[in-house]
């Protein structure tokens, strides 16, 4: 299989590309950027990218694929094919499946089951602790071995900051980052919004920023203490944003990610009681969106990452405080960085780029988020000037819990290609 | 046309509320008579779906129904939806094939009716969701307030208590500012929601700040299990810093009216001599729950609560 993509606006932050130019590509790896090889006589498909961008297929490394045990939400096919669509060739997926990935065997499942599948990458994350139930170690080094990129109890914090210490120094060994969801359960308590007048308005008990950055504080201080990384999930308030910037400033080894609703919308959502406005950490206010913003601008927040959390419509359909937690993400993600962020001067293309796929492949240590020669041809083309609109029951996901249904976004990729082999073709899913 | 609901007191304007009030006024005198029925709602089925006990709510309604002829039914359902194994849209699509009329809904969770009255053909009544809004209750209060005061615009009212876990300080905040009070609320701050004073009041920790002047002093119960949950020391210590005594009433006017949605807490919220002494109109509160959610049904069904034009 050999592919030539011509003319397009090739976005390559890892190479320091920027600029109009060619991409050949052939068995699944790309052979030559930049260069007009020689290619008379040869059979290819040809791409033609004029007025497009062409750039390093998207890293998500917080997405929740549901599978193994709750294929009715999603599946590893299912998700796979919805961020293929939205220009995600790689994602890294959460352990909290049933059973949990917190040993080797569930690893090894979920990786053979992906490349059944055949769409994007699949990077496991396995549990930090048993059962994600934060008393014991899961075996960290094995399910390295067996494939797990990071180790997260993501959906519960490591409440317990032995653990934590023990966990950042056991991972170390391996090389693998610990993914730290930070919420203080006693402060967080019943709430299922953000603590503020809009709660007080609704009737609905509050979480209050502390929840978040409490845990945001104590992580940084064990990592610091200990000289080991460690990495932020899905940053939400003005106060976690200032934590890790301070850390980052003082040598701290830690990165963090935020999400797109987190800079998208604020908690204003959820009037109405729309359970598609749901999550945790909650939507919070103007103020925090602004921070989350800066701290995307001067580099705090290293990755942009979906929290992809499908629910099936019977869990959302409910009263609010019932309804589960979370959102779809992976077929808007693009759409709302370049509406969000790009349009509005917050980052360049090429800073979004870096945000989508650069950063979070290096978190991770995987080879991704690059268009370097012998890299494989995870590409993306897409025209950040055109308009499309979001239409939930059209979505790939099995679950079409998503709060942005109807809106106008940028950018719908046009081509995905993963390892070579064209997916997305003209906009539609192969 | 279309059907209304009542919801919530966030959604009603100063003219729809006066004329509630005025309706609710005019069917009272039902109450008193010797014959306790009217026709106002003749041949209507009233369903009564309590997700949370009740006695004076619930028993309100279905006697303000029984007393204007309409066919109640009462389903007391315990604890959430979720625990009885059936969705609550279910549950409501199942009341609706029964072609009820109105359908009056009392529930733990904040937002419950307002998930349901778009998928009824039923009016949907809001008897109390969660902490969110209870409006009859706050429409019953301004009754009670007009009837003694005769106008409620300029008035001030005083609402002492657990402010944040309450509904019936939400619709009375929406309602009595409507209509042009003054409202300002008193409770401890570990009580006291985050933004209250957005909603249009004052909010003081003392009881002597919010009561100093008031023409209306109203009680809220305190739930003792929140004692339990640390936000408050003790029952005894709630009433030394937040109870309205004798003394205590004393910073508000001398003809203030005391009152209290009930059930009472004595010896908490109100000294036994408050609740039973000349300024209490608890009593008369109740007698007019009955009234406005006549008032009320009758109107959901007339399809709505603007005055009628002649």
């Amino acid at each position: 299989m050999k592919l030539l993509i011509k003319n397009g606006h090739v976005i390559d932050p890892a190479n320091g590309i920027d600029k109009v130019t060619d991409i050949y590509a052939e068995n699944g790896e790309i052979i030559e950027v930049d260069v007009d090889p020689d290619l008379d006589g040869i059979e290819m498909q040809i791409i033609d990218a004029e007025g497009k961008i062409v750039a390093p297929g998207l890293v998500d490394m917080h997405v929740h694929l549901r599978e193994p045990g709750q294929e009715y939400k999603e599946d590893i096919e299912s998700g796979t094919k919805a961020a293929v669509v939205g220009g995600i060739t790689s994602v890294a997926c959460m352990p909290n499946t049933d059973p949990v990935a917190d040993n080797e065997s569930v690893i090894s499942y979920i990786l053979t089951r992906a490349k059944e599948a055949g769409y994007a990458n699949v990077y496991p994350i396995g549990a930090i602790s048993k059962g994600l139930k934060g008393k014991e170690l899961a075996e960290i080094g094995s399910m390295r071995f067996a494939g797990a990129v990071a180790v997260s109890d993501d959906g519960h914090p490591v409440e317990d900051s032995g653990l934590m210490q023990r966990a950042l120094i056991y991972a170390d060994m391996f090389d693998i980052p610990v993914i730290s969801h930070c919420e203080e359960l006693s402060l967080a308590g019943e709430g299922t919004m953000n603590d503020g007048a809009v709660a007080t308005e609704l009737g609905l008990k509050g979480i209050p920023r502390s929840a978040e950055e409490v845990m945001v504080a104590r992580d940084i201080l064990v990592a610091e203490a200990e000289g080991k990384r460690v990495h932020i999930a899905h940053v939400s308030t003005r106060g976690s944003v200032e934590l890790v910037r301070q850390a980052k400033k003082r040598g701290v080894k830690v990165t963090c990610e935020t999400c797109p609703h987190y800079f998208s919308l604020t908690e204003e959502a959820v009037r109405g009681y729309n359970t598609n406005a749901k999550m945790n950490p909650p939507l919070r206010t103007d103020d925090d969106v602004q921070a989350i913003k800066d701290g995307l601008k001067d580099g705090t927040i290293d990755c942009i990452v979906t929290d992809h959390a499908p629910h099936h419509i019977d869990e959302k359909n409910l009263e609010y405080a019932l309804a589960k937690n979370g959102i779809i993400g992976l077929e808007t993600s693009l759409g709302l960085g370049i509406k969000n962020l790009v349009n509005t001067g917050v980052l360049t293309l090429n800073e979004l780029i870096e945000k989508m796929a650069v950063n979070p492949s290096r978190i991770l240590g995987i080879n991704k988020g690059t268009l370097g020669e012998g890299k494989a041809a995870d590409i993306i083309i897409f025209d950040p000037k055109k308009e499309w609109t979001v239409e939930a029951a059209k979505m790939q996901s099995k679950s079409k819990n998503t709060p942005f249904d109807g809106e106008t976004l940028y950018g719908k990729p046009e081509y995905v290609i993963v390892g070579g082999r064209v997916l997305v073709n003209q906009g539609e899913l192969m | 046309m279309g059907k209304i609901n009542l919801l919530g007191l966030e959604d009603l304007s100063a003219e729809e509320i006066i004329n509630i009030l005025d309706t609710a006024e005019q069917l009272k005198s039902l109450l008193k008579s010797s014959r306790k029925k009217a026709q106002h709602l003749q041949g209507k089925a009233v369903i009564n779906l309590f997700y949370e006990n009740s006695t004076r709510t619930r028993m309100s309604f279905e006697l303000a129904s029984k007393y204007l002829s309409a066919n109640a039914a009462n389903i007391t359902a315990s604890g959430s939806s979720v625990q009885k194994g059936e969705t609550l849209i279910d549950t409501a699509r199942t009341l609706n094939a029964m072609s009820a009329d109105i359908l009056i809904m009392r529930h733990s969770m904040s937002g419950a009716p307002h998930l349901i009255a778009p998928l009824v053909d039923a009016a949907v009544i809001n008897a109390g969701d969660g902490m969110h809004e209870h409006p009859t209750q706050a429409l019953l209060d301004m009754l009670t307030i007009r009837e003694r005061k005769g106008d409620i615009k300029g008035l001030k009212v005083a609402i002492i208590g657990d402010i944040y876990h309450s509904r019936v300080v939400r619709s009375n905040i929406y309602g009595l500012t409507k209509l042009g009070a003054e409202v300002s609320v008193g409770g401890p701050a570990t009580l006291m929601p985050k933004g209250i004073e957005k909603l249009g009041v004052k909010a003081f920790n003392t009881v002597q700040e919010a009561i100093v002047d008031a023409d209306v002093v109203m009680g809220l119960r305190i739930q003792l299990e929140r004692q339990k949950s640390g936000l408050f020391p003790s029952v005894r210590e709630y009433h030394r810093f937040f109870g309205v005594d004798d003394n205590r009433l004393k910073y508000s006017k001398p003809d203030a009216l005391v009152m209290h949605p009930g059930p009472v807490n004595r010896g908490v919220e109100f000294s036994s001599s408050v609740i039973d002494g000349p300024q209490s109109v608890i009593d008369e509160q109740v007698t007019n729950g009955v009234a406005v959610r006549m008032a009320v049904m009758y109107l959901l069904t007339m399809g709505s609560f603007l005055p009628k034009e002649d």
